[in-house]
């Protein structure tokens, strides 16, 4: 078990660094000299030569990749063109939105979906297992920013059910201002006890996290579905309807124990993708969180800052995955002899 | 030359969904076709949408009451009309006629698609095969390497190419293949390498076949069928992502009846003019679940040990 995680981890630190070294090469494919942008469009050749110079843009592409490394590990991501901060504290301030988004949309993804696809691997060929089927492959089609249009102008502004965007009513920041303990506004409401706020910051989350559940909802119902029948024929399962076991209790238990496996898989990768989707669904929402400073970013060609959201993300999903490994691995021991 | 059998252990292998060893599951799922497309009618509507989709695609012309408006056109006198019989899905904010715009819509998104998956293939297959024909240090380099990009969600690594390529139809093509290529080398890897251990291919190697032949005749044919799996699978994604980088401005510019872009410029008058957002979005709905059912069915149909993990 030890050597298995020394093995995941290292692969994951190599990983790291190569994700590293991929927005480095993207930040130098820029077409263009960035110190003849940086210098400004009536520069000389002596200042653009000179503002070269002052960006490091002169010394070799190693030396360069090695202090962007030292850069990044000492915390110096960069400074965002856009916010005038340090990238790193954009997004430290950000992150915290956008994983109590992800992690809500997670949550009724796996809600919905898990029982759904039971259903559907129980009855195949069914009816039912046709809509759901159908169902999941329309979850993952789903062009989210534009769902997020079309919830929002039904819910909030035809039917006034949900609040239209924003994180919690601004009103209550005056009258139930919010002490921030863990940086989730919901949990936070709920452990101080501020009830209105959290009322307010809970509708707030329902429609964006509908919207970013889609996708994960779609993909996991069809995970669980195609593993379920997969393991229908193991010769365990087969003994279990031999002892007269109910098909309730056999799909239940014997079954969805070994569909858990690739589904935990299929969380750590959806949750990666949801992360991504933010950046389709928070400008939308008005919620402040890393797909919001990302749109922005791109939207002024922010580039230090792009780069930054862009390693951030990939950094939080190969930690996701390896921690999914090593849950698995203790789960299954089979898994630790590959 | 050294073969090593099923090369380095993969440290995707968990995930890997080569081929596995077929089971008393698969063997009644191998009814005739005609049975088969009975029983599964996802694939029939997937697919008759889908032709629906490129016939639309190559009649535009024809099938849009305003083939001008697809282009630069302005009719200040029509700004923002409701959908009405003249104009069956409204008009936008330059007043230009929505459904012909969502009609010449259907030509780009499926050239995008095609481009993004022969680039994918193109540089894919080849790195794929000689992974697994040749495993050894080359297999571990080249598996390493796709890990790196599988490390990131697609859309994630396409926008950060998009964002520093200028904003245009190709530059979302190119940022897109970028990032689709790694999963066809995995895909073609775990063929190959499974397929070069059976002993049919060692008597070739005993008989003196060229490594090229080989590859060529025996390896590469065994892998077309998860190889159509998985393009038909991928294009819907494909126009996913194409449309989400276009609805952030990063693909195709205004006069182009693109629609994520269509969405993206209607975004400003949708509370008031639920038109403008309304069909160009559902115009990628319907065209990205119509291949993902054709693709879905079709693995259903073809490689039905295959498990889905995008």
């Amino acid at each position: 078990m030890t050597v298995y995680i020394a093995r995941r981890a290292a692969l994951a630190v190599l990983v790291a660094a190569g994700v590293i070294i991929l927005t480095f090469v993207i930040a130098h494919a820029v077409p263009g000299d960035p110190a003849a942008t940086w210098a400004g469009p009536h520069a000389t050749a002596a200042q653009i030569a000179q503002a070269r110079r002052f960006l490091g843009l002169n010394r070799p592409l190693p030396v360069q990749l090695a202090s962007y490394f030292a850069g990044i590990a000492s915390g110096n991501w960069g400074v965002s063109i856009h916010t005038h901060q340090p990238v790193l504290y954009d997004l430290a301030t950000a992150a915290p939105a956008s994983l109590e988004l992800v992690i809500a949309a997670l949550i009724i993804a796996v809600a919905v979906s898990v029982p759904l696809g039971l259903v559907s691997a129980r009855w195949p060929g069914r009816p039912a297992d046709h809509a759901i089927r159908a169902g999941a492959i329309l979850g993952v089609s789903m062009p989210i920013f534009w769902m997020a249009l079309i919830f929002q102008l039904v819910f909030s502004q035809r039917l006034h059910l949900l609040p239209v965007a924003g994180e919690y009513a601004p009103g209550l920041l005056f009258s139930n201002p919010l002490a921030r303990h863990t940086g989730f506004d919901v949990v936070d409401a709920l452990i101080t006890g501020n009830w209105p706020m959290l009322g307010s910051t809970a509708s707030h989350l329902v429609l964006p996290a509908l919207v970013v559940a889609a996708y994960p909802a779609g993909l996991i119902a069809r995970m669980v579905r195609a593993q379920v029948l997969d393991t229908v024929g193991e010769t365990h399962v087969q003994m279990a309807r031999a002892l007269g076991i109910p098909e309730r209790a056999v799909f239940g238990r014997y079954l969805m124990k070994l569909a858990w496996n690739p589904v935990a898989a299929a969380i750590a990768l959806v949750f990666g993708y949801s992360l991504v989707n933010t950046f389709l669904v928070e400008s939308i929402f008005d919620w402040p969180g890393l797909g919001s400073y990302a749109a922005a970013s791109i939207g002024t060609l922010d580039t230090p800052a792009i780069l930054g959201v862009t390693l951030f993300i990939a950094i939080v999903y190969v930690i996701a995955n390896l921690i999914v490994d090593i849950v698995q691995a203790a789960l299954d021991p089979r898994i630790r002899l590959r | 030359m050294t073969w090593y059998p099923s090369a380095a252990p993969d440290p995707g292998a968990p995930r890997d969904s080569g081929p596995a060893p077929v089971t008393a599951i698969a063997a009644p799922r191998r009814r005739a076709i005609g049975g088969q497309l009975r029983g599964n009618p996802l694939l029939v509507a997937g697919g008759a949408v889908c032709v629906l989709i490129l016939l639309v695609a190559v009649f535009a012309p024809l099938l849009a009451p305003f083939p001008g408006d697809a282009a630069i056109a302005t009719h200040p006198f029509d700004v923002l009309r409701p959908p009405s019989a003249q104009h069956w899905f409204g008009t936008d904010q330059v007043g230009r006629d929505i459904l012909s715009r969502v009609i010449y819509g259907a030509r780009i998104s499926p050239l995008i698609a095609f481009f993004v998956l022969l680039i994918a293939c193109l540089i894919g297959i080849p790195l794929g095969l000689v992974a697994g024909y040749f495993g050894g240090w080359l297999d571990d380099v080249i598996m390493r390497v796709t890990d790196i990009f599988l490390a990131f969600p697609a859309l994630l690594l396409a926008l950060a190419f998009a964002a520093v390529l200028p904003a245009s139809l190709t530059s979302v093509t190119i940022a897109i293949a970028a990032t689709w290529w790694p999963w066809y080398t995995r895909l073609i890897r775990g063929q190959a390498a499974s397929v070069a251990g059976r002993p049919y291919i060692e008597s070739c190697r005993a008989l003196g076949i060229s490594r090229r032949r080989i590859i060529f005749r025996h390896i590469l044919p065994n892998s077309v069928t998860p190889l159509i799996v998985q393009i038909s699978l991928d294009v819907g994604g494909v126009i996913l992502t194409a449309s989400a980088l276009s609805f952030l401005g990063l693909g195709a510019q205004d006069p182009t009846p693109d629609w994520g872009l269509m969405v993206s410029e209607g975004q400003a008058y949708f509370t008031t003019d639920w038109w403008t957002v309304t069909f160009p979005g559902l115009a990628i709905l319907v065209t990205a679940f119509a291949f993902n059912l054709l693709g879905d069915g079709l693995r259903d149909l073809l490689d039905p040990r295959r498990v889905m993990l995008r």
